[in-house]
């Protein structure tokens, strides 16, 4: 599988994940992803435009996605953000989806369909 | 032009806007991609660590062409042992904000790592004061 960008509702698809927010959004083309359970890791280890994959849905995702330039957040795990995020999330346009799979396994599929890390 | 924002402890709802605004500064006055990459980084976790271990704090950018200098000053418990806070891993955070994704212990070593220059003052007791300089570097895009 060659190394290519993957669009939003594509990644929707291959990890059968509900939209949050920013439905208007899947056309957008993702790059790379970076997948993470630390605060401090996301902000300095990824790359501007990356999905950011995730099991955090406290509102400090939402600030380190802004400041990292993120594309889009992902939350694995089947964790879904409270009003207070999504209302957040919803300002920034950014779109928020939602797996059931873990992290390995959403990192895996996404890499296994052309994505490369951020 | 100096910015300066007052940081309380605890709370979660707020961190993180006052390295928000100093991140648009940038911006808007035309850092360097990667110096504005680094302060906000230097910007986020200093003000997290007033949030995650202070009462409060004033956290201040000073933006001159050619650097940018964060401080980040605490009324709070100190630091006691500052060459062991600086060690990636080490952290005294409570259990509550581990569990939100901080506390790993890489506050202070990324900031030390995004930092051109960098001092800690700390009085156990009293609280700490960070400050760290970021070069504007001509080819840092």
């Amino acid at each position: 599988m060659a190394v290519r960008p993957i669009k939003l509702s594509t990644i929707k698809q291959i990890l059968d994940a509900d939209v949050i927010t920013g439905g208007e959004l899947l056309d957008i083309e993702i790059n790379s992803g970076f997948g993470c359970d630390l605060m401090s890791d996301s902000l300095c280890f990824s790359r501007p435009e990356c999905l950011l994959i995730t099991g955090l849905t406290n509102i400090q995702i939402i600030r380190v996605a802004d400041m990292i330039e993120a594309k889009a957040i992902l939350f694995v795990r089947g964790k879904r953000p409270g009003q207070e995020i999504i209302r957040l999330a919803n300002e920034k346009k950014l779109p928020l989806l939602v797996t059931n799979r873990f992290l390995f396994e959403s990192c895996g599929l996404l890499y296994q369909h052309g994505l490369r890390s951020s | 032009m100096k910015m300066e924002f007052e940081v309380r402890g605890m709370d979660f709802n707020r961190a993180g806007e006052a390295a928000a605004q100093i991140k648009k500064a940038l911006q808007m006055v035309g850092m360097k991609i990667e110096t504005i990459r680094k302060t906000v980084i230097v910007a986020y976790e200093a003000e997290l660590n007033i949030v995650i271990h202070a009462h409060k704090g004033i956290l201040s950018a000073v933006l001159l062409p050619d650097r940018v200098q964060i401080t980040a000053a605490d009324e709070g418990p100190g630091i006691a042992d500052v060459s062991l806070a600086l060690q990636e891993g080490y952290s005294t955070a409570p259990p509550h904000v581990r569990e939100m994704g901080f506390g790993a212990g890489m506050g202070l070593p990324n900031i030390q790592r995004c930092s051109d220059k960098l001092d800690i003052e700390s009085r156990p007791g009293y609280g700490t004061t960070v400050t760290a300089v970021i070069i504007n570097r001509p080819g840092g895009e």
